[in-house]
């Protein structure tokens, strides 16, 4: 019986043994592609922050997108199909974004629009580029999003909407050197946020280049909600204006409570101000004095801005921001490239977009350069009385 | 003979399920979210598991889980993505590196009494947290980027399977049993002669490391790490697992994050609720089952068999009828 | 110099914010010896409320009458709901449901108004700052640190002066011992929940309007430091609370204010830590004896 019994556990440790074997074969392997394309329509996946720390960022895109989307598909879709977007929420975290590009792709989507922020872009980057599925971020201004300075190479699958952050810093730069002769500035950066610390950064060296002077340096973390002793600090340094390339949440606080310190300078900033909320939360008049860059204006006279803006108020009885606009913008691209591409097939879109040349969008006219980002005009805009009012649009030097 | 054979028919199961899967994952039948998915379970496992045994099996209620893997994901990345070196040198230094702030936490707090280190360990996990988005080595608030891409099923399974192996050897040791004494009643283990600080921190650093563990696969998955990812909110996850299969249960904390974490991906569309949800889930347990929702027991083939043995009989009874 | 003495009142007037927190976080731990987790998203509920009194066009007196009755019956239920059975059981059960409260809160109010920053409406507190040798102080930084003073003065009355305070005074002295000597601890307890989440939601109230901003997230933060605040005055002691607010606020101040500012929140911990090694009781508070 003994015998019987040490026998059988033998075997099955043999057994054991064995799958573990096959296992091991088994996962040098390749998988196979079980992905169909659906006949009726084109499935396109929306992953943005619908809630979390960024949450109204990306709503806003989501907003523009499904706008566009809807009227598209009014019109009739594209080639005859209609788009269907599977929107999902990424929660403001990496993991997630990457999580759901994992889920949009397993699903068969031909392109991913979104995240908004750039973090979150490039999380969900290495399973789109394996998988050879495009993402179109509409938001992400950090350089590296679409060019890997290590290696020197495109991120062949990521193309942005949005311009990028030295961009921007290098325009606000040049605007207050030579325009507005300012030379001693001040930088206050949220350090939490890589898209704050990078146009902070960026800002200072364009600025200093020209001959300007950074007198005084801060942080602060997004969570904060107290701003008076670094803006007391940065006042004892007196520069003639405070660079705060933020979002609007902070910036409305950091602008109020500086005029209630009594500092009165004028402060600059960048499209993360773009908000109805910046007003509801620094007042209206103390906003006087401040400007910014974006991507585009709600003053802008022109005709496709003004249509866009109507189409908006009426379907989310809400002022577009800059998120809205550049989400709008992103899923005419996408529809551009698929009408170019010919086909609803992920790769070919790819290469439709490398060659897209003067797509005509709310948020400018739009080529790629050859690192994927576009080359766009950028707007300076003043605040004044709480309305929005285009300065003028300005070209980064190259 | 018996115990081997219970031994050998876990073995046989744990090593079908691994065949399996990985010929899902192989031929395409398990896609690409749901290996997501599992591999996440697999890192949760062994997070719960390690937070386990220092809230469930020692008594010390820890909130710095966030702030361990913070330390272990870092360390790790660094061995690989800033010099280059492989990956299980990055498992060897990320569990060190968050075992020794393991001591270095340990040591000092846990004097303090419950709630009271809860409460340190929470701002134990916050401070790493603000000292990494300073360090610009580590890419400060933008984090760490291109960490190589490592993890695939077979390092998460074995990665599970020595986690849970080394906790149980350990709780079923004389060291453990120890443990156990000193969250029955420290002053009576005391008074039989056990060193409860050395117990305390010895569980602690344990758990730490796991939890490092955990950190350098989540680093080697996602290839991204920024501070951000690891605020106490994560802590809280983790402890709704624990809580969930309940304080002192090995099994349990692996039925806690397995259900969590698909739970969660089911409400991946609604989640606010997801977190009404844990939050509901946190206070049920603790209001009407403060050892956790399925309490102390282990899930063993005992009670399969028990439970085998009821439906024999249900079904035995049946056929009299 | 002026910069210094600008620093000190940011200081002063962030830290009698955390004291108007800590006061009632201080007041609930002294009775039941359990950290109410959830106290900072009380103030959050209060804010919520308040501000929608003000949408609704009632006046600031109305709205934090209004906010403080809601509160004061939600925090009974809370204590009625999720701590009552557990605190004799556990302490670290009552501590894992508070935590669940403060989650519920949170994530509750998320859910049914989502997580946009609001605002209370233009002219529902007329601000006013003031200058005086290069010094400026704003209204709401006066009426922040008058209503502390205030609530420390009222606490100190109730807890010290009237027989309800004297069944608190012995509830937390020993409960056991209350209960034999007729005290209705439960109810004891109830009235000390009723009181402490009425002041946390003028303490809402007062935050939404001095910074302006109301959100789900919003007392989670100042609750921690709150707690802080209350850790370093001595646990308990109500006097303790708003004297480590004001250090917390006024070192924080100083830290962010002298280049540190990335540091603010660590330190804070930091300082929690050391109180709890080297000073456990707190600058007031004293050891076991009368912990209120």
């Amino acid at each position: 019986m003994k015998v019987f019994k040490k026998k059988g556990t033998a075997y099955v440790a043999l057994f054991t043994a064995l799958v573990f074997l096959f296992g091991v074969f088994a996962s040098g392997c390749g998988g196979g592609d079980t992905q169909t394309a659906d006949e009726d329509s084109i499935k396109v996946g929306v992953n943005f922050e619908l809630s979390g720390e960024v949450a109204t960022y990306g709503t806003s895109c989501k907003n523009g997108i499904m706008l566009a989307f809807e009227e598209v598909n009014e019109q009739g879709g594209v080639l005859g199909k209609k788009i269907e977007a599977l929107v999902q929420d990424n929660k403001s975290q990496n993991r997630e974004a990457r999580n759901i590009a994992e889920r949009l792709i397993s699903d068969g989507v031909v392109a991913i629009l979104g995240p908004a922020v750039t973090g979150a872009v490039q999380s969900e980057e290495p399973v789109a580029t394996a998988a050879k599925v495009p993402i179109l971020a509409p938001a992400a201004t950090a350089p590296e999003v679409t060019f890997d300075e290590k290696t020197n190479k495109v991120k062949d699958f990521v193309f942005r909407v949005c311009i990028i952050d030295p961009d921007q810093s290098q325009v606000m730069a040049n605007y207050i050197y030579d325009e507005l002769g300012l030379k001693n500035g001040a930088i206050m950066v949220d350090k939490n946020n890589d898209y704050s610390v990078g146009l902070g950064e960026t800002f200072k060296e364009f600025f200093t280049a020209k001959g300007g002077k950074i007198v005084a340096e801060e942080g602060f973390i997004s969570t904060d909600t107290a701003f008076k002793p670094q803006l007391t600090s940065i006042a004892a340094k007196k520069p003639d204006f405070i660079y705060v390339p933020a979002y609007y949440n902070q910036v409305g606080l950091i602008v109020k409570q500086a005029r209630e310190l009594g500092i009165d300078l004028p402060f600059m900033g960048a499209d993360g101000w773009d908000s109805p909320k910046l007003v509801e939360l620094a007042g209206a008049e103390n906003l006087n004095k401040c400007y910014f860059t974006n991507h585009y204006s709600v003053e802008d006279p022109s005709e496709r801005i003004q249509n866009f803006i109507k189409a908006y108020e009426e379907k989310y009885n809400a002022t577009p921001d800059a998120f809205a606009a550049l989400g709008y913008d992103t899923a005419y691209l996408l529809v551009e490239a698929i009408k170019q591409a010919g086909e609803a097939d992920s790769v070919k879109i790819q290469q439709a977009l490398e060659n897209i040349e003067g797509f005509e969008g709310v948020t400018g006219k739009l080529s790629y350069d050859e690192k994927h980002n576009p080359i766009k005009e950028i707007s300076i805009i003043e605040v004044v009385d709480g309305k929005q009012k285009l300065i003028k649009k300005m070209q980064p030097d190259k | 003979m018996k115990k081997y054979l219970s031994t050998l028919i876990i073995c046989l199961v744990l090593a079908v399920f691994f065949v399996v899967v990985q010929l899902g994952i192989n031929n395409g039948f398990i896609t690409g979210y749901w290996v997501t998915n599992l591999y996440l379970v697999g890192i949760n496992v062994i997070l719960a598991s390690s937070l386990n045994l220092i809230n469930g099996f020692t008594g010390e209620f820890s909130l710095g889980h966030a702030g361990f893997m913070a330390v272990g994901a870092y360390s790790g990345a660094i061995i690989t993505a800033n010099l280059g070196l492989p990956f299980p040198l990055a498992v060897i230094v990320g569990m060190l590196a968050a075992g020794l702030t393991g001591v270095l936490v340990g040591l000092p707090t846990l004097r303090l009494r419950g709630d009271y280190l809860a409460i340190a360990t929470l701002g134990f996990g916050e401070i790493v947290r603000v000292v990494l988005m300073n360090i610009d080595y580590v890419g400060g608030a933008s984090g760490l980027r291109d960490i190589p891409f490592v993890v695939n099923w077979p390092i998460i399974f074995f990665s599970v399977v020595l986690s849970l192996l080394l906790i149980r050897n350990f709780i079923c040791s004389s060291h453990g049993r120890a443990c156990l004494s000193v969250r029955e009643n420290d002053l009576a283990a005391e008074m039989m002669g056990i060193n409860i600080t050395y117990y305390k921190v010895l569980a602690f650093v344990i758990g730490a490391a796991l939890a490092g563990l955990a950190g350098v696969l989540y680093a080697h998955y996602y290839t991204v790490l920024q501070p951000r990812d690891f605020s106490f909110m994560l802590t809280f996850d983790v402890l709704v697992m624990v809580m969930v299969g309940g304080l002192g249960s090995l099994t349990g904390s692996v039925v806690g994050a397995v259900l969590i974490t698909v739970a969660s991906a089911f409400l991946q569309s609604i989640p606010e609720l997801r977190m009404v949800i844990y939050a509901l889930l946190l206070i049920i347990s603790a209001v009407f089952r403060p050892q956790g929702l399925l309490g102390e027991k282990e899930v063993s083939l005992k009670i399969l068999q028990k439970l085998g043995g009821v439906f024999n009989g249900a079904v035995g009874s049946k056929q009299t009828h | 110099m002026t910069d210094l003495l600008q620093q000190l009142l940011n200081g002063l007037s962030q830290g009698s914010i955390y004291a108007l927190i800590a006061v009632g976080y201080t007041m609930i731990y002294g009775i039941i010896q359990l950290i109410n987790f959830a106290h900072g998203d009380v103030i959050m509920v209060g804010a919520y409320v308040a501000l929608g009194c003000a949408l609704m066009g009632l006046g600031f007196i109305p709205s934090l009458a209004v906010a403080m009755l809601t509160c004061a019956i939600l925090g009974v239920i809370i204590e009625r709901v999720a701590y009552r059975r557990v605190r004799p059981v556990s302490r670290l059960a009552a501590l894992t449901s508070a935590i669940g409260v403060s989650l519920f809160l949170e994530y509750t109010m998320m859910y049914f108004l989502g997580a946009d920053i609001r605002t209370f409406p233009a002219g529902f507190f007329p601000e006013r700052t003031y200058s005086l040798w290069g010094i400026t102080i704003n209204n709401k930084d006066l009426l922040v640190l008058g209503t502390t003073l205030v609530l420390v003065i009222i606490l100190q009355y109730i807890i010290y002066r009237t027989r309800t305070g004297k069944a608190m005074r012995a509830v937390s002295f020993d409960g056991q011992a209350a209960q034999l000597m007729g005290v209705n601890v439960n109810s004891t307890v109830a009235i000390t929940f009723f009181i402490g989440s009425a002041m946390a939601a003028a303490a809402g109230l007062l935050y939404g309007i001095y910074f302006n901003t109301v959100q789900p997230l919003m007392g989670l933060m100042p609750g921690l430091k709150a707690f802080i605040a209350a850790v370093l005055g001595g646990i308990g002691s109500v006097p303790g609370a708003m004297l480590g607010g004001i250090l917390l606020g006024m070192t924080e101040s100083l830290v962010a204010g002298f280049g540190g500012s990335m540091y603010r929140d660590a330190v804070a911990f930091i300082i929690l830590i050391l109180v709890l090694l080297i000073r456990p009781t707190g600058l007031l508070g004293k050891g076991v004896q009368e912990k209120v």
